[in-house]
């Protein structure tokens, strides 16, 4: 399917969602950054533990977005990806991101995103160099997927808000998680 | 000689948060020591007009020989006061709301305490553009 078709479907899942206020929303992921960061030791568990907390918010969610976004099932990974950048980012925080830089294989690429919400009034002091302030977004998709058997790594790569001129995640595909049956008699 | 404009923002406890020397460049024919010292004693003054008037800007709050003190008090109680000689109420006015705006942004940032000194390079940077705009 096309990329406009996603936009488009990015659109509708986008307007049928609850709306909340930008400003609580980047307040609310304020707080929670920064009271992490005073009960950790150090900025790199603050980083683990932010991805964490996106993959438990992204086990769960990804059922909410193929119920409610009507998308079918992706035909590989560049497909996954465009799914990911033009619908799931527009339905939950009505951003969307270009899909660049793809390896020869195929399996990995980055998001470049548009804009972030969580950065909105943030501006990291010098001693913070370390923190990747919207890690929990890549818990999400991490998360998100594995929920539909497929193990990637996801991080930071980029960040406006260390001075750098776009915000970019990478994306990379490991492995399909193959269904693991237990047999009870056994 | 220099046209004198000597900004601070003063917090809860009569804590320094920010200080800014906006005075045009050239050779000042007094000590500027003195600058803290009349500022200083201003502060009681805005405390107590802050009770009579509904306005957030205060407008002269003090006079020491030619010095004036203007003042502007937040809903949260941080004190901006400008530090002049030449007045000029509508552009310190001015001023002092631009300068409002980019504090309450300061404040919505996570990583800024409550109270505490302002050491955001973008604040200092956009504080010194406001008062090259309104105070020359």
């Amino acid at each position: 399917m096309s990329r406009q078709h996603y936009l488009k479907a990015g659109e509708v899942a986008f307007s049928k969602m609850d709306k909340v206020s930008a400003e609580l929303l980047a307040l609310t992921y304020g707080s929670l950054v920064t009271q992490l960061l005073k009960d950790k030791e150090e900025i790199e568990s603050v980083n683990v533990q932010l991805e964490k907390m996106g993959y438990n918010i992204g086990i769960r969610l990804v059922d909410e977005f193929l119920a409610k976004s009507g998308i079918g099932p992706c035909q590989d990974f560049r497909d996954t990806a465009e799914v990911i950048a033009k619908v799931a980012l527009k339905m939950f925080l009505n951003v969307t991101a270009d899909v660049t830089g793809w390896n020869s294989d195929l399996t990995a690429c980055t998001l470049v995103l548009h804009d972030n919400p969580l950065n909105e009034f943030v501006e990291l002091p010098a001693s913070m160099a370390g923190l990747k302030y919207g890690e929990l977004i890549c818990g999400v998709i991490r998360g998100g997927l594995e929920q539909v058997h497929m193990r990637v790594s996801c991080t930071f790569v980029k960040d406006v808000l260390k001075g750098d001129d776009t915000s970019e995640i990478a994306l990379e595909f490991k492995e399909i998680l193959k269904e693991e049956f237990v047999d009870e008699d056994e | 000689m220099a046209t004198v404009y000597v900004f601070v923002i003063v917090g809860k406890g009569d804590q320094l948060l920010y200080e800014a020397d906006l005075s045009s460049a050239g050779k000042r024919d007094d000590s500027p020591h003195l600058d803290q010292f009349i500022l200083h004693a201003a502060l009681d003054m805005v405390d107590a007009q802050v009770f009579h008037t509904q306005q957030m800007y205060l407008k002269l709050v003090d006079k020491f020989n030619e010095f004036f003190v203007s003042g502007y008090v937040t809903a949260g109680h941080i004190k901006l006061m400008l530090l002049h000689k030449h007045r000029n109420e509508d552009n310190i006015k001015n001023f002092f709301q631009e300068v409002h705006d980019l504090y309450i942004r300061t404040l919505l940032n996570p990583f800024y305490e409550v109270n505490r000194p302002i050491y955001s390079s973008g604040f200092d940077k956009r504080v010194k553009q406001a008062g090259k705009k309104y105070l020359t």
